[in-house]
């Protein structure tokens, strides 16, 4: 019977001033939906400068914001917004992202960068960036139908220092040429 | 339209509450549009607040019926808009947005009518196309202004000292008034007090019209009159970006409240103690809530802006009605298009849940505010909200603006311009 007046209060608004004191703690599409406006909906982006979320693995999501946090991984708003939140919220949010599909993206791509990109990637990012960057090795973050300029962005960052190259992405990374990585980064802006 | 036999009979049997829709006329009622259904949550307002919710409801819940009634056909931002004035983008296509999608998307039904008027205790909205009764109603309605509080400022005053603080043909009539001013002119622009939308909003004005002054028109000025004693967000931000951009040409005098204007004579007043003259005035007006949610009796004693539960945004004046966007308070969130966005999320979980009688969630929201300077730099405000003490309070110790060396400026514009792509599309799509 206490059930059913409660629901029934909370139906009608009866319960508006006390739900609050009732009210769960946020969940991971409360923390995660906040995200949405800049990330899009369910984290597919479609600023091309913004990442898509959907479909990275939970060990990306909470890595990318520890980092964000710490301000080993530059940024401009999101190491800022990274601290507005615990390690838990990151579970949750990674979780969350985790669950969404792939967003895949149209985008204006040189084909004879994708060929040449598709021949190098296998065997120099393939181990960590699996199935054609459709999934991520651990924290490696799913490359497939990202946006070229962000994928732009974050290799310049990398080479220039500013971001911290995994040890393992270096070894791969070190030998290429410039040629060679923007032809990787059009492969991977091309995958859906 | 066509209906089926229950809502035939619950048409009739409401009596006098609902009329017409099944061509029995009541003389003094207006029609209604829709019979309800078991679950309907109607929203008022095709903005960064009202798409959100509408779509965000039919994502969470399919059974409830959603009913989106916006006056326009197409809804224009007001981020972004400065832009324009300034000359950087053309038109005003990319910030121009339409509500077909959230339909065949998400089943949105859309209405394009005028509210008139809100009946809280039938939980009937009314329309100029007939009415539309709710469980639930969710305002989003944006602001309107205060004209008492400048003398002479009413509707043609507007047309030859436009406010452009609602995005459309009064920013379009800003521009062109810019466009048309001689060299060696000047521009007023006036700042009301704070609470107003968007905080930072008349300073990235005043860059953006700089910016234009300074390539187009050198040998012009620009004169800002600000009510509040400083600038009201991102000061130290503006007042670099300015020194290094702008020096001679933005003149900003703090705490000069404009009272009374005098289209006739292109002047504005303060205060009754000084009169300043324009060869183009921009008049932004002191704010309240959008004036449907002032009819319907949901501002709080300030008379300008209406109170709401900080988990569930329904209001503290009437029962079922909820209220987020620039018209709300909302504790520590500034009134901005992103707060707007995430606010209609938080509120549009808890409709769903207490339709549902289930447990309500506590809310998080973030607001992420960026501000051009130049054509090239833009800088911005990013903050984490949570609920304390029955609060909607920022996070301690996380947000924040922009580093006060510009270092991050020139990928902050760039980050801008997918933040308006991300959000417009969000509420279109």
């Amino acid at each position: 019977m206490m059930m059913k007046w409660k629901r029934w209060a909370l139906a009608t608004g009866v319960l508006a001033v006390s739900a609050m004191a009732q009210a769960a703690p946020p969940s991971a599409a409360m923390l995660s939906n906040a995200c949405a406006g800049c990330h899009g909906t369910n984290g597919g982006s479609a600023g091309p400068s913004m990442p898509s979320l959907a479909s990275q693995s939970k060990e990306a999501i909470v890595e990318a914001m520890k980092k964000f946090k710490s301000g080993e991984r530059p940024s401009s708003v999101m190491g800022r917004l990274a601290k507005g939140y615990s390690d838990a919220d990151f579970a949750a949010m990674g979780e969350f992202f985790s669950k969404q599909k792939l967003h895949a993206t149209t985008q204006v791509v040189d084909a004879a960068k994708v060929k040449k990109g598709a021949s190098l990637q296998e065997s120099n990012c393939g181990r960590c960036h699996l199935e054609d960057g459709r999934e991520g090795k651990d924290d490696s973050p799913v490359m497939a139908s990202q946006w070229l300029p962000y994928l732009q962005i974050q290799m310049e960052q990398y080479l220039s220092g500013k971001r911290k190259m995994p040890e393992k992405m270096k070894e791969k990374v070190d030998p290429l040429s410039k040629d060679d990585i923007d032809a990787l980064l059009h492969f991977y802006a091309s995958v859906k | 339209m066509t209906l089926d036999r229950r809502s035939f009979l619950k048409l009739v049997g409401a009596g006098a509450g609902a009329a017409g829709a099944a061509g029995l006329p009541m003389i003094g009622r207006a029609a209604e549009l829709m019979p309800k259904g078991a679950k309907r949550v109607v929203v008022v307002g095709g903005g960064y607040g009202g798409t959100i919710a509408a779509k965000y409801i039919r994502m969470m819940d399919k059974s409830i019926e959603v009913v989106l009634i916006e006056r326009n056909d197409h809804f224009v931002s007001c981020p972004f808009s400065n832009l324009y004035i300034g000359g950087i983008i053309k038109d005003l296509t990319p910030l121009t947005i339409k509500f077909d999608k959230l339909a065949t998307n998400h089943g949105v039904k859309i209405v394009q009518a005028e509210v008139t008027g809100i009946d809280p205790a039938g939980k009937v909205v009314t329309t100029d196309k007939g009415t539309v009764s709710y469980d639930r109603l969710v305002l989003s309605p944006g602001i309107d202004f205060r004209l008492g509080e400048i003398k002479g400022y009413d509707a043609a005053a507007m047309e030859i000292m436009p406010h452009a603080w609602k995005a459309g043909p009064q920013t379009v009539l800003l521009r062109k008034q810019l466009e048309a001013m001689k060299d060696g002119g000047t521009m007023v622009m006036t700042v009301p007090l704070s609470p107003y939308r968007c905080p930072p909003g008349p300073y990235e004005r005043a860059s953006m019209v700089a910016h234009y002054l300074k390539k187009s028109k050198p040998k012009s000025k620009l004169v800002v009159l600000d009510a509040n004693p400083d600038i009201t967000s991102k000061g130290g931000l503006f007042k670099k970006g300015w020194k290094d951009n702008y020096e001679g040409i933005i003149d900003y005098r703090p705490a000069k409240k404009v009272t009374e204007v005098e289209p006739g004579k292109m002047t504005v007043l303060i205060e009754g103690l000084e009169d300043v003259k324009g060869d183009v005035i921009n008049v932004i007006p002191p704010q309240r809530a959008g004036q449907i949610a002032v009819a319907a009796g949901l501002v709080g004693d300030d008379k300008n802006w209406c109170p709401v539960n900080p988990t569930t945004f329904e209001s503290t004046k009437q029962a079922n009605i909820h209220v987020i966007g620039d018209a709300c308070v909302a504790g520590a969130m500034p009134k901005s298009g992103y707060s707007a966005n995430s606010e209609a999320k938080i509120c549009a979980t808890n409709i769903v849940a207490l339709m549902n009688g289930k447990e309500t969630t506590e809310m998080s929201g973030i607001n992420t505010c960026y501000s051009y300077i130049t054509d090239k730099e833009a800088v911005s405000v990013a903050a984490v909200y949570k609920v304390a003490e029955g609060k909607i309070i920022a996070v301690p110790n996380s947000g924040g603006v922009s580093p006060a060396d510009f270092s991050a400026a020139k990928m902050e514009a760039i980050y801008a311009e997918s933040w308006l792509k991300n959000i417009l599309t969000e509420m279109s799509t």
